[in-house]
């Protein structure tokens, strides 16, 4: 049981790198696909809309493979296992996340553009001081449920065979005839979740002081 | 010779098939202060709008103390280059109707925003000014707080602040009370009635005729994208020359 336990640690720790590294890269690729889709030239707004559909639109589990075993086929070549992986989530959560600051971005009111454009600020000082910090605080209640789905996600990265916590959890379940290990990791992704509610409810605790 | 602040001449402007300013001509001098009254629709906010290059417009030619912002050439319009159009924007401050200050600063870093990253000003001298507009407006206890923490009058003095820490040579206010009530309309005309005594330049797009009557030096009464009438207010008010304008101030007094 001991040994379970530490391999399930082990293998959490996996899990949380999945999750950061998504988070580190998706999080800013999603502005700039946001920008993309909001583009005035039709064709970049068209080309970032097709990727944000077929992102939306397909398995998170097919575009892992798709990943994996696409370059191989087409350039025999490939990446490792968990790079691959990195590369699926991160292509795969900037889209949901360019849709969440989009959205964000087009309910700030037009009266907060036209007085930065009044008072003289570029379009770049109005962008990062005065739209962002707005946006910000409007997006984080639907920027938190897609972080929560990202903690539980992370289990597809098994699919490739990268060894997280789920799949050590059911390596060790067939092992021992046991649902024991698969519940276990069901707490570890429970406590998971907690810590990420609550870091959110911490930001926006911070944000809250206007409205 | 008196200094005109604002030349607008032959501007048009449509939004699509709608023609909303006609051919809208006049002249803003310094120091004065010019209301525009008509009912909603006429095009008055547009025209504002216009002035503040917030829209563009498809004819005629605006000029800001005496920089020509916008010409026509050949049926075209053309605006001046970038950098410079920047500059005489600068001349324009504007209040508007619902305030807009930024609901994520404080009422001072409001008003330092723009003195400190547009003027350069350094943080210390912008909030000097800041405080000394506050002061004007009678806002000093809300420097820190939020703007939702304000009532709507406090929260369209501290925009007026905010317009005026930029020193513009005129000040256009769009419908600046409409969202208001009453009492606190009356905190607003208070202070642009000051400001007036203080000979800064205005133009005032209102529904507020009595004050319009007190404090204007002009009054333009548009209907249907055209001026009706213009003139000093007692001329307006009181002896209106065209039939429109006297049907319009019939249903204002009581």
């Amino acid at each position: 049981m001991g040994k379970l336990l530490l391999q399930m640690v082990q293998a959490t720790g996996t899990t949380l790198e999945v999750f950061f590294l998504t988070l580190l890269f998706a999080l800013p690729l999603g502005i700039l696909v946001a920008k993309g889709r909001m583009s005035k030239h039709k064709i970049v707004s068209g080309l970032v809309n097709i990727y944000i559909m077929i992102m939306r639109g397909t398995p998170l589990i097919l575009q892992l493979i798709f990943v994996y075993f696409a370059p191989y086929y087409l350039f025999k070549a490939s990446c490792d296992r968990f790079t691959a992986v990195i590369i699926a989530f991160v292509i795969n959560y900037a889209a949901y996340f360019a849709e969440i600051y989009r959205g964000g971005i087009q309910s700030i009111p037009r009266g907060q553009y036209e007085a930065s454009e009044m008072l003289g600020f570029s379009k770049t000082h109005t962008f990062v001081r005065i739209i962002c910090p707005q946006v910000v605080k409007r997006i984080m209640p639907s920027l938190a449920n897609e972080v929560i789905t990202l903690v539980k996600d992370t289990a597809l990265a098994q699919t490739i065979g990268v060894a997280e916590l789920f799949r050590v959890a059911q390596n060790a379940s067939a092992r021992q005839f046991s649902t024991a290990p698969i519940f276990i990791a069901g707490l570890f992704y429970f406590i998971m979740n907690g810590i990420v509610s609550k870091a959110f409810d911490a930001i926006e605790k911070k944000l809250s002081y206007y409205n | 010779m008196q200094e005109t602040v604002i030349d607008v001449r032959h501007v048009k402007k449509n939004f699509g098939p709608l023609l909303v300013l006609k051919d809208i001509s006049f002249r803003l001098n310094k120091g004065e202060v010019l209301s525009i009254i008509g009912p909603s629709g006429s095009g008055k906010s547009t025209l504002l709008r216009c002035i503040t290059k917030l829209e563009t417009i498809d004819s005629g030619s605006i000029s800001i103390c005496g920089e020509e912002m916008v010409h026509s050439e050949n049926g075209n319009v053309v605006y001046a280059q970038k950098e410079r159009l920047r500059e005489i924007r600068r001349h324009c401050g504007l209040v508007f109707q619902n305030f807009n200050l930024f609901p994520h600063m404080s009422v001072l870093s409001n008003i330092t925003e723009a003195q400190r990253f547009v003027l350069k000003k350094s943080k210390e001298a912008s909030e000097k000014t800041a405080m000394e507009l506050l002061e004007k407006m009678g806002l000093t206890d809300k420097a820190k707080a939020y703007p939702c923490q304000l009532s709507g009058g406090q929260q369209q003095r501290a925009s007026i602040a905010r317009a005026l820490a930029l020193n513009p040579d005129v000040l256009c206010f769009d419908e600046p009370t409409s969202a208001l009530d009453p009492e606190l309309t009356g905190e607003i005309l208070k202070v642009i009635k000051d400001l007036a005594k203080e000979k800064m330049t205005m133009m005032v797009v209102t529904h507020e005729m009595q004050f319009a009557h007190d404090i204007s030096d002009t009054v333009i009464f548009m209907d249907d994208g055209l001026i009706v009438e213009e003139g000093n207010p007692k001329e307006v008010f009181e002896h209106p020359k065209s039939e429109r304008t006297r049907k319009f101030l019939m249903r204002y007094e009581g």
